[in-house]
């Protein structure tokens, strides 16, 4: 487990358009080659954080950060972000697959076109090495021209983790990756996310604190806002030091 | 309340009726040999069942709601120590047994002397047990250091009780059967402080999620 920082949190402070104040002075560090997990009752604000490593927040115009988030150095809150490389750079995986309405190939070729690989046999390697990776090869490898639609849920999700893949992420992150699926999908996403995190970093947002407590080697419980405890996933679920994070993870609330 | 409060609750109770049949066991057995009563220290050996039976259920009920429940933090400490101590106190359950035995066996002779350094070990061992307990059902953490701290003086008594009986063994050889009786029984009752120790220490880790065994001397800004 690594110790290296990949993303640092400085003093966030996020609100929705209507002055929501959904964030309240979080400062927290994503380990670099480790899973970190985003705990916390609903409404807690842990998807809201997610999305704001890859400012997906920008959406609506009226959504305002404060704050600083470092990744690599320099601040991408701040307004020369480049949103199409920052977003390709730190990846993002739904709760509901999201394949593109088109082959599988083509689900995964997309990405690499937008960053301008265009030889045949360049894609095909790319496409290749990118379900290889997300372990969904050997079930599609003789199918490659079917629709995405044709696939089970669980191997959707693979490929759609294949697709953010393709462009060689440092970041993905994984908002509820297995909420729609059955529990051997479910189990394979998980393993998935493990052997990832040799190569990438991953922050996942999850209801499923078993989930949380499997695959994660660092845990954040977010409760109203604020980030009540962060520390070591082994540490949140044997003996945490907080009242409140002890109450919700032995579900005495939440 | 939730149904897994009550649950844990009731695991909670079971270990302490454990606890305390375990307590009367030490008093009982020491009191049977003190006082030569066949009749108590049979009652002990035969007793001893319902303490087997609560270890066997204490187990069973633990790993069910470990599977059932997926216990975290406090739960999973208190659970996973309440096996750990039901352990520790089906031993010194068979400790009571095992100075029964040696009450049943001495009983037969003539004393070889009065007891005095036996029922003080005994007293000493019993009170470990007790406040072990105590501390683990009130979270005393006081206590439970309390518990650890005693364990040196029982060790001191055996010590002084194990020289004396060999005193007695060297000067007269007749006394040797007798003298390693009471000897095993001085044992006995230094496993059961080690035990009681055991038990405080495992208080310990479920108050502070710390593991304190196998340190020389507990640490100071406990």
């Amino acid at each position: 487990m690594s110790e290296t920082v990949e993303i640092e949190v400085k003093g966030l402070n996020f609100h929705y358009a209507g002055d929501i104040h959904a964030l309240k002075e979080i400062d927290l560090t994503i380990h670099k080659n480790a899973v970190t997990a985003l705990i916390g009752p609903s409404g807690c604000g842990k998807t809201t954080l997610l999305r704001c490593f890859n400012r997906m927040h920008d959406l609506y115009p009226k959504n305002r950060y404060e704050g600083e988030i470092y990744f690599q150095g320099s601040n991408i809150l701040s307004k020369e972000t480049d949103l199409i490389d920052l977003r390709s750079r730190i990846g993002m995986v739904f709760q509901k697959p999201t394949p593109f309405p088109m082959s599988i190939f083509d689900n995964i070729a997309y990405g690499l076109k937008l960053k301008g690989v265009s030889r045949r046999s360049d894609l095909a390697e790319g496409v290749e090495k990118a379900l290889m990776h997300a372990a969904l090869w050997d079930e599609v490898k003789d199918k490659l021209g079917a629709s995405a639609y044709e696939l089970s849920g669980g191997q959707q999700q693979r490929l759609v983790i294949a697709r953010a893949l393709a462009v060689n992420p440092e970041v993905l992150l994984f908002d509820e990756p297995t909420s729609a699926l059955d529990p051997i999908s479910t189990a394979k996403i998980e393993e998935l996310a493990t052997t990832l995190k040799k190569e990438i970093t991953i922050v996942i947002v999850t209801h499923n604190m078993q989930q949380a407590a499997r695959i994660s080697d660092w845990t954040g419980f977010l409760m109203l806002g604020e980030l009540i405890e962060f520390g070591r996933t082994d540490k949140i679920f044997t003996s945490p030091s907080e009242k409140l994070t002890e109450d919700y993870v032995t579900g005495r609330f939440g | 309340m939730t149904v897994f409060d009550e649950e844990l609750q009731h695991l909670k109770e079971k270990l302490l009726r454990m606890g305390s049949l375990v307590e009367d066991a030490i008093k009982n057995s020491v009191l049977s040999l003190v006082e030569r009563d066949n009749d108590l220290a049979r009652r002990i050996i035969d007793d001893d069942r319902l303490v087997n039976t609560l270890d066997v259920e204490i187990d069973e009920e633990s790993i069910r709601l470990i599977a059932l429940r997926q216990p975290k933090a406090g739960d999973l400490r208190f659970i996973t120590m309440a096996m750990k101590i039901t352990t520790d106190l089906e031993r010194m359950g068979d400790l009571a047994v095992n100075i029964a035995e040696r009450a049943l066996e001495l009983n037969q002779e003539p004393i070889l002397k009065p007891y005095i350094d036996i029922p003080k070990m005994r007293e000493i061992a019993q009170g470990m047990t007790r406040d072990a307990l105590d501390a683990f059902v009130r979270k005393d953490k006081k206590l439970a250091m309390d518990v650890i701290m005693r364990d040196d003086e029982v060790d001191d008594l055996k010590h002084s009780v194990l020289q004396e009986l060999a005193f007695f063994m060297v000067q007269d050889p007749t006394t040797v059967t007798r003298a390693m009786k009471i000897s095993f029984v001085a044992q006995y009752l230094e496993r059961v402080a080690d035990h009681a120790t055991n038990i405080a220490e495992m208080v310990i880790y479920l108050i502070e999620g710390k593991i304190i065994r196998h340190m020389a001397l507990p640490p100071e800004n406990m």
